[in-house]
C-alpha cells in the first residue's frame, strides 16, 4: 500500500502544497510523521497528542495540542474544535509555522506575520469571543509559569495585570476612569506585538530530507 | 543657536593649550633629562658646599613624569571627545573615529615638528591595557538571543570568511609582487600570506565605533559584530602559523594539519578558560551579599584574569573575555546589588570608550612617527584586494549559509555585511608587531592605508548607504511585559511544536540547555531564593523596579494626566454586592467611611501614576531606620486590625493578590514592599500590608500568605519578625469570627 499510495496521492499532495506552501517532499515527510503519530489510523485524536514524550515537559502543552483541533485555526471561517483531525487539517495547522521566503513582498509578509498572530490570538482566546479578557491572559501567564515550580496564583495575577494595563495604555491611552477595557482585541494584540517580527521568528525549520529513519525511537 | 559658537570656540582654545601642552611634556622629558645629569656633575664636582638659597619654587618633572604624560593624554583624548559633539554639523557627517584619528594625526604632526619621538602604539599597550575593556563592554552585553540564534552564520563568516580572505589575499599580491618585479621581488609567497592574514580580518573595534552610530537592525549588528569578535581565533593562529614558517621558510602538510588542530585548541581552549573564569566570578559573587562596595572588582578582575591566562598560552584572549562575560551575565546580575549593576556597566562603558578614543588617536599619531615605503601598486592593489576578496567572501558564503538559514538573508543584508567590514587597529598592532623584516614597512604603510580607507571611506559612507538602501534599524522601544510573555509563550510554542513534528531543532536543544541551567548551575551559582525564579518573574521584577526608580527620579508628586489604571481594566464588580454580610448600620459607616479616605487617596496616587507610595527615599539609607519605620507601622497596623477584625465575619470573596517588590540594598536588607489590592482599586503602601486591607477584609480577604515562601527572602532577623506578624495576620484572617 506504501509505494503504490504515494503515487495516487499526487495530486491531492500538489493541492495541499499550493494551500499551504510547503514543498511535496516536506508534505511527504509530515505524512509519515502523521501516521507515525496516529498509528496508522487516518485521524489523530487529542490522545494521540497526548502521547508524545518531547511534549512532556511543555508548560503550554494542553493549548498546543487544542489549537491542532480549534477549527478556527483552519481558515474556512468556523468555529469549535474537532474531535479528530485529518491530514488535511493537520498539515494546515502546521503551515502556520513556515518561514518567509526570499520572494515574498513586504504585503505577502504583512499578511504571513497577520497569520501567524492569528495563531497565537486564538491560542489565547479560548472562548471565541474575539477579545483576550483579563481572566484568559491570567490563565495564560498561569500556564507559562506553570512548570516553574511553587509559584503562587497571585503572581501570575500581578503579572497579567501589569500586562492589560500595558495593553490598555498602548492602545487606548485616553480611557476615563470609569472606562473599562474589555479585553485585547485582534487589532491591539497586533499592536503590541509589532516589535517582535512574528514572521521571522514563528517559525521551525520543516525538513526537507527524510530523517525519520534516523530517530532512535524517542519521537513518539 | 548663540552660546554653541562660543562653546565651540571655547573648546578649540582648550585643545590648543592641551596640545601645547602635550607638546612641551614630551619636550620638557628631554629638557629634564639633560637638566639632571648637570646637578648632580656640579654636586660631585664641588666638595664645598656652599649655602644655596631655599628653593621657594622648584620643579621636580621626573617625579610625575609618566603618570602626568599618561593622564594628559587621556585628557586630551577626552576633550576631544567633547569637542566634537558641541559641533553639531561635524558629528552627524563623520563618525566621531575619524576624527579622533584625524586629531591624532595633527598631535602627531606637531610633536614631529618639534623634533620630538612621538609614542608609537606600543603592542603592550594596546593588546593588554587598550583592548581588554573594550572587548569586555562588547561581550559583557552581547545580547545573547540574536547571537545564538545566529551563531551558525557568525561563525561561518568569522572562520570560513577570514581564511578564503587571508589566502586570496595572500596569493594574489604574491601574484601581484611577481609580476610587478622591481623593489617588490624579494617578497615571497609566506610573507605574502602573513600579511594577508594581518589585513584580511575584521577589527571589533572599528565595526564597534561606526556601527554604535548608525543603529541598524539588531540581525545585521550581530552579525558583522559577531564575526569581528570570533575572527580572532583564526587572526591568532594564522598569524603565529606564518610568522613561524617565515622563519623556516616551508610548508609541509603536516605543519598544516597541526595548523587546523592548532586553530581548534586555540579556539575551544580560550573559550573554555573564559568559561571557567565566568563561572567562578559567578560563583563568588553568590556570597557578596555583605561587602557589595566590591562586587564590580571581582567581574572586572576575573575577566582580565581570563583574557591573560589565555593570552599565556597563545589561546585567543579576545574569545577568552567573551566567554567569561557572556557565563558570567546572567549569574552576577542575578545575584550583585542593583547599584553594583550599574557601577559595573558604568565602568565598563567608560573603560571601553576611554579605550577606543585613545586608540584612535594612538593610530593617528603613529602614523606620522612610523617610518614609511610607500609603494603605490602595493598599497593600491592591497586596498583593492580588500575590498574584492570581503564581497566575493560574503556572497559566496551567503549562498551556503541561505540552504541553512530559516530567515535567509537579502542582498540588502548581504550589502552591509560586506561593507561592514572595517579593518582597524588591531591589524595595525599586529603589523607593528613583526619581526623586523625587510617588508616590513612596506606592510606597515600598506595595513595604515587599509584601515585608513576602511574607517574614513567606508565608516563615513555606511551611513548615507543605510539611509539611501532603507535598511531596517534597530527598534528604539524598550522591551515590555507583553514582549516578553510572548517571547517565553513562543519558545515553548515551537519546542512543543517540534515536538508534534518529531525532529529535534533548535528549540528542542535550546530547552533543554535551559532547563538544564535552571535544575543544576542556578541553584550553585546565585545566591537565595532568587536561583529558583523563573525568568517572567525577575524580568517583571526588574521592570518594577525600573519604574520604581523613574518615579523616584521624577518625584512621586509628578501628575501624569489620563493613565490607565487598575480600576479600567478590571471587571466590574457588581456581582459582588448581592454577597456582601449584613452587619450593623454604625459598622458599616464606619467601614464605608475608611473606604472612602482610602479610595481618595489611592486615587490621588493612581492619577499620579506612582506605583509604589515611597514615603521614604529606598535609595539613600536602606538600613536600619527605615526597618524601624516599618517596625512602628507594622505594629499601628497589628493594632487596627485587631480591633476591626474582632467584629467582623470573614468572608472570602476575591483573593486579593499581594505583590511584591524587592529592593536589594546595599547592605543586604530585602526590603519587602508590597500591595494588596481591593475590589479594583490598587492602594500600595510601604509596608508588609496596607491599612485599607482590614476594612475591605469585609468583602475580600487576603489570601493566607504562604508564610514558608516569604521568611525564604528574608535575610535579617527583622524578617523573622515580620514573618512572625504575618503569620499571627494569616490566622487572624482565616478565622471566621462571630457569625
Amino acid at each position: 500500500m506504501g509505494a503504490s499510495r504515494s503515487r495516487t496521492e499526487n495530486p491531492e499532495i500538489q493541492d495541499l502544497s499550493d494551500q499551504t506552501g510547503f514543498s511535496s517532499e516536506q508534505i511527504r515527510i509530515l505524512h509519515r510523521r502523521f501516521r507515525q503519530l496516529s498509528g496508522d489510523e487516518e485521524t489523530i485524536s487529542k490522545e494521540n497528542l497526548e502521547k508524545i514524550q518531547a511534549l512532556d515537559k511543555n508548560p503550554i502543552r494542553n493549548q498546543i495540542i487544542e489549537a491542532f483541533f480549534d477549527k478556527r485555526n483552519q481558515k474556512d471561517g468556523k468555529v469549535g474544535s474537532f474531535e479528530e483531525i485529518g491530514f488535511e487539517q493537520f498539515v494546515k495547522v502546521m503551515s502556520h509555522f513556515r518561514p518567509p521566503n526570499l520572494k515574498m513582498t513586504d504585503e505577502d509578509k504583512e499578511a504571513m506575520r497577520r497569520e501567524k498572530l492569528r495563531f497565537l490570538f486564538n491560542m489565547h482566546d479560548t472562548d471565541n469571543d474575539g477579545t483576550i479578557t483579563l481572566d484568559e491572559y491570567r490563565k495564560v501567564v498561569e500556564e507559562l509559569l506553570s512548570k516553574s515550580g511553587a509559584i503562587g496564583p497571585d503572581v501570575a495575577k500581578a503579572i497579567s495585570d501589569a500586562a492589560m494595563l500595558e495593553v490598555a495604555s498602548i492602545n487606548m491611552p485616553h480611557m476615563e476612569p470609569d472606562d473599562f477595557y474589555e479585553g485585547i482585541t485582534f487589532e491591539h494584540f497586533e499592536q503590541i506585538l509589532k516589535g517582535l517580527e512574528m514572521e521571522s521568528r514563528m517559525n521551525i525549520r520543516f525538513l526537507d530530507v527524510d530523517t525519520s529513519t534516523m530517530h532512535c525511537g524517542k519521537s513518539q | 543657536m548663540a552660546p554653541s559658537p562660543r562653546l565651540s570656540h571655547v573648546s578649540v582654545v582648550v585643545m590648543v593649550v592641551l596640545m601645547v601642552l602635550l607638546v612641551l611634556a614630551s619636550a620638557s622629558h628631554g629638557a629634564a633629562a639633560g637638566g639632571e645629569a648637570s646637578p648632580h656633575g656640579a654636586a660631585g664636582g664641588t666638595n664645598v658646599t656652599h649655602k644655596k638659597a631655599f628653593p621657594v619654587l622648584s620643579l621636580k618633572y621626573d617625579h610625575v613624569k609618566t603618570p602626568f604624560e599618561i593622564s594628559l593624554w587621556i585628557l586630551l583624548a577626552l576633550l576631544m571627545k567633547l569637542g566634537f559633539h558641541v559641533i553639531p554639523r561635524v558629528s552627524q557627517v563623520v563618525p566621531e573615529s575619524c576624527l579622533l584619528i584625524v586629531v591624532g594625526l595633527l598631535v602627531g604632526g606637531f610633536i614631529k615638528a618639534i623634533g620630538e619621538k612621538a609614542p608609537a602604539l606600543d603592542d603592550t599597550l594596546f593588546f593588554l591595557y587598550l583592548l581588554p575593556p573594550i572587548i569586555l563592554d562588547a561581550g559583557y552585553f552581547l545580547p545573547i538571543r540574536p547571537f545564538t540564534e545566529n551563531v551558525g552564520t557568525i561563525l561561518v563568516f568569522a572562520v570560513v570568511g577570514t581564511l578564503w580572505n587571508a589566502f586570496f589575499m595572500g596569493g594574489a599580491m604574491y601574484a601581484v609582487c611577481r609580476l610587478e618585479g622591481g623593489p617588490l621581488a624579494g617578497v615571497d609567497l609566506l610573507s605574502c600570506l602573513l600579511f594577508g592574514s594581518i589585513v584580511s580580518a575584521v577589527d571589533p573595534v572599528a565595526v564597534l565605533a561606526v556601527f554604535e552610530e548608525i543603529h541598524i537592525n539588531e540581525l545585521l549588528h550581530i552579525l558583522v559584530f559577531g564575526e569581528s569578535l570570533l575572527n580572532d581565533a583564526v587572526t591568532v593562529v594564522l598569524y603565529h602559523l606564518f610568522k613561524e614558517f617565515s622563519h623556516v621558510g616551508t610548508v609541509t602538510v603536516v605543519d598544516a594539519l597541526l595548523g587546523v588542530v592548532c586553530f581548534f585548541v586555540v579556539s575551544l581552549g580560550g573559550v573554555m578558560v573564559g568559561a571557567i573564569y565566568g563561572i567562578l566570578g559567578a560563583f563568588t559573587s553568590r556570597f557578596t551579599s555583605h561587602t557589595r562596595v566590591i562586587e564590580p572588582l571581582f567581574v572586572f578582575l576575573y575577566s582580565y584574569m581570563a583574557y591573560l591566562s589565555a593570552e599565556v598560552f597563545h589561546l585567543s584572549g579576545i574569545m577568552s573575555l567573551i566567554a567569561c562575560g557572556v557565563t558570567m551575565r546572567p549569574y552576577v546580575e542575578a545575584n550583585v546589588s542593583h547599584k553594583s549593576y550599574t557601577t559595573i556597566k558604568y565602568f565598563l562603558k567608560m573603560w571601553s570608550s576611554v579605550s577606543e578614543t585613545l586608540i584612535f588617536i594612538f593610530l593617528g599619531v603613529s602614523t606620522v612617527a612610523g617610518p614609511h615605503a610607500w609603494n603605490w601598486t602595493f598599497v593600491v592593489v592591497t586596498v583593492l584586494l580588500c575590498l574584492v576578496s570581503r564581497v566575493m567572501g560574503v556572497v559566496g558564503l551567503t549562498f551556503i549559509i541561505n540552504k541553512f538559514r530559516i530567515v535567509k538573508l537579502t542582498k540588502k543584508d548581504q550589502f552591509i555585511v560586506a561593507y561592514g567590514g572595517l579593518r582597524g587597529a588591531i591589524a595595525y598592532s599586529l603589523g607593528f608587531l613583526l619581526p623586523d623584516h625587510q617588508m616590513k614597512t612596506l606592510f606597515l604603510t600598506a595595513i595604515i592605508t587599509v584601515v585608513f580607507f576602511t574607517v574614513f571611506v567606508q565608516g563615513m559612507t555606511i551611513r548615507p548607504l543605510v539611509e539611501l538602501l532603507a535598511v531596517k534599524k534597530k527598534k528604539e522601544s524598550k522591551r515590555s511585559i507583553n514582549e516578553e510573555i510572548h517571547t517565553q509563550f513562543l519558545d515553548h510554542l515551537l519546542t512543543g511544536i517540534e515536538g508534534v513534528c518529531g525532529h529535534y531543532g533548535h528549540h528542542h536543544w535550546k530547552d533543554k540547555l535551559n532547563r538544564f541551567n535552571k535544575e543544576y548551575v542556578k541553584r550553585w551559582l546565585i545566591a537565595g531564593e532568587r536561583s529558583t525564579e523563573p525568568q517572567l518573574i525577575s524580568f517583571y521584577n526588574k521592570m518594577e523596579m525600573k519604574q520604581a526608580m523613574m518615579m523616584v527620579e521624577s518625584g512621586s508628586s509628578a501628575k501624569l494626566p489620563g493613565l490607565i489604571s487598575m480600576q479600567n481594566i478590571q471587571p466590574k464588580a457588581e456581582s459582588r454586592e448581592r454577597t456582601i454580610p449584613k452587619i450593623s448600620k454604625g459598622r458599616e459607616e464606619e467601614i464605608r467611611k475608611i473606604l472612602r479616605a482610602n479610595l481618595q487617596k489611592t486615587r490621588q496616587r493612581l492619577r499620579s501614576y506612582s506605583r509604589h507610595d515611597l514615603m521614604v527615599d529606598p535609595f539613600e539609607d536602606m538600613n536600619e531606620n527605615l526597618s524601624e519605620m516599618r517596625f512602628r507601622k507594622q505594629r499601628v497596623e497589628m493594632e487596627r486590625r485587631m480591633s476591626h477584625y474582632l467584629t467582623v465575619p470573614a468572608n472570602r470573596q476575591e483573593a486579593s493578590p499581594v505583590r511584591r517588590v524587592r529592593f536589594e540594598s546595599d547592605h543586604g536588607l530585602d526590603q519587602d514592599y508590597t500591595s494588596t489590592e481591593s475590589s479594583g482599586v490598587r492602594a500600595r503602601n510601604v509596608g508588609p500590608t496596607s491599612s485599607s486591607s482590614d476594612a475591605i477584609s469585609v468583602l475580600d480577604e487576603s489570601p493566607p500568605l504562604r508564610p514558608s515562601r516569604r521568611s525564604g527572602t528574608q535575610a535579617t532577623d527583622s524578617g523573622e519578625e515580620e514573618t512572625r506578624d504575618q503569620r499571627t495576620q494569616s490566622r487572624r484572617l482565616s478565622d471566621p469570627g462571630p457569625k
